[in-house]
């Protein structure tokens, strides 16, 4: 490698996570260059939100290494991860909104939490934020269980990128919403991601959005990457697990265990 | 044996669970001296444990005022003690009752509210997305209700051994014919400043072992509704008994 090259803006090495002597990360590698879009692959219970977790800092990994530019953070906490994790922007997978707070504040949380906007501003500046990811003016004033499912994942996700964050994690942005909105939202990572010039780190099962969102396509599989390429190329890979995950098969060389009651 | 093993299993469970606590409590505390406070979290726990407590810990306090008021009448008659009834509904009141039941009734009320909501975020992953927004949970959700928790239950505490001496007052005027006038000299001839400053510093340490409780089940907890129903019947459990022990704790170092 180049050594005068920048680092990657995301790079993970080895990294371990077991919980209660079930191993889940078990030497996971990837690395996101800056402004890359990189969409991660695999099948349910792989360990795909663990790893956001780890990096995050939310779970601490048992071992491996984890760099944002370059730096170490594994071992970060107290006020150096807070303001590692301001450069950071998460959509969880359940949306997690905040369901004391309105959905304006929900929105705009990170902003008044840091100052950049006061109570009043955030509350004018939300409809703009909602409006982004498809939403009405009058959304704003709704408490978050007042509002569908699909409705709390787009709120979340402008929620995600309301502070214009440096690195984007979205896990599942399309699951749960019909398939017009799925491919709204696809746009609308990839405009973020362009227009911030953000890195994005994506997981999804929806092979479509994987493909539209992704530069770059990594399966993980039995807590490693087991391949990782070019979007484009993701559909010839050539590895039979990539292949059977993509064609959706039942046969091959990933097994689910259920048990066969029927024939 | 397979008993011994068990035994000790749950004296070491019990110490580990010992150990988290302080650890957590440490942390909290720690955060509690540190800017920034979330003035808007705190204003709402005021509310929520100050005001809205108000009828449940006044009423208790006043059918404990009448009952102590009977209970003595009737019991010092035997011995033609009945004008100690005064001094006794003072005493036990500021010193054991209002405080101790005062605490009760939040750990109740508020101490699983606590465990509930935050044990909910938790289990939402909302006190994920709070550390992802820049946000310290601990200060954000812990900070202002252990501080709500010791400022408002001695407050609490202070207007229900008002009410408390108030019920005495009423059953003794009414019930059991006292003057008005030396009943209310009675109360006042014995009480010392100690026997309500002591029952108010009582409150603030339950005040304290009520949030925190409450705080730290519902941060550890885990496993959907199940772990929040769980987190908070501990809340209100270990909060109960911490308030008798260290009751009895804080009795003998004041007045012995
Ligand atoms: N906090 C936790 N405690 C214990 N086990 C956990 C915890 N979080 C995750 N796990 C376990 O780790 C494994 C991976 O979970 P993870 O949520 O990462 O799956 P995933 O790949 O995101 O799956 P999905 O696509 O269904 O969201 C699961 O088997 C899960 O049971
Ligand atoms: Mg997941």
């Amino acid at each position: 490698m180049n050594p005068d090259a920048a680092p990657p803006k995301l790079a993970l090495s080895g990294v371990t996570k077991g919980f209660d002597g079930k191993q889940v990360l078990r030497g996971l590698d990837l690395s996101v260059g800056r402004g890359e879009s990189v969409v991660v692959i695999g099948g349910s219970g792989t360990g795909k939100s663990v790893m956001l977790k780890c990096i995050l800092g939310l779970l601490q990994p048992d071992g491996g290494s984890i760099r944002v530019d370059g730096r170490e953070t594994t071992r970060l906490s107290g006020s150096d991860r807070t303001v590692l994790l301001r450069q950071f922007g998460m959509l969880f997978q359940g949306a997690a909104l905040f369901d004391s707070l309105p959905v304006w504040e929900n929105v705009t949380f990170a902003l008044i939490q840091r100052g950049v906007l006061t109570r009043k501003q955030a509350r004018a500046a939300a409809p703009e934020k909602l409006a982004a990811v498809g939403l009405r003016p009058e959304v704003a004033e709704l408490m978050p269980v007042e509002l569908s499912g699909g409705m709390q994942k787009r709120v979340a996700l402008a929620r995600a990128i309301a502070a214009e964050p440096e690195i984007i994690f979205f896990d599942e942005p399309t699951t749960g919403l019909d398939p017009i909105m799925g491919d709204v939202i696809n746009e609308l990572i990839v405009s973020c991601v362009k227009k911030l010039g953000a890195t994005a780190l994506s997981i999804t099962h929806d092979m479509a959005s994987a493909r539209k969102i992704a530069d770059r396509i990594a399966m993980i599989h039995e807590g490693r990457i087991i391949w990782s390429g070019p979007a484009d190329t993701v559909g010839d890979s050539g590895n039979p697990f990539v292949d059977q995950f993509v064609n959706g098969r039942a046969e091959g060389p990933i097994r689910m265990p259920v048990t066969k009651r029927f024939g | 044996m397979g008993f011994v093993t068990a035994v000790g299993h749950a004296f070491l469970e019990f110490v580990a669970a010992i150990g988290r606590i302080s650890l957590f409590a440490a942390s909290a505390l720690s955060h509690c001296l540190r800017p920034p406070i979330h003035v808007r979290q705190l204003a709402r726990q005021i509310v929520e444990i100050g005001y809205f407590s108000l009828p449940v810990v006044g009423m208790t306090a006043l059918f404990t005022g009448m009952v102590l008021a009977l209970q003595s009448y009737t019991g010092f008659a035997r011995f033609n003690a009945e004008g100690a009834v005064a001094t006794v509904v003072v005493l036990s009141v500021t010193r054991e009752l209002g405080p101790v039941l005062a605490g009760l009734m939040v750990a109740g009320r508020i101490g699983a509210s606590m465990a509930a909501e935050i044990g909910t975020m938790r289990v939402t992953e909302q006190v994920d997305a709070l550390t992802t927004l820049s946000t310290n949970p601990i200060k954000y959700l812990v900070v202002p209700r252990l501080i709500a928790g010791v400022a408002m239950l001695p407050v609490l505490v202070l207007i229900a051994d008002v009410i408390g001496v108030f019920g005495g007052f009423v059953v003794g005027v009414y019930l059991l014919d006292f003057n008005p006038a030396s009943y209310l000299r009675a109360t006042w001839e014995f009480l010392e400043p100690i026997d309500v400053i002591s029952g108010l510093i009582k409150a603030a340490v339950f005040g304290l072992l009520v949030a925190l409780m409450g705080c730290y089940q519902g941060y550890q907890s885990r496993g959907g509704a199940q772990g929040v129903g769980r987190a908070t019947t501990n809340a209100v459990v270990s909060a109960s008994i911490l308030i008798l022990l260290s009751n009895y704790v804080m009795t003998d170092l004041f007045f012995s």
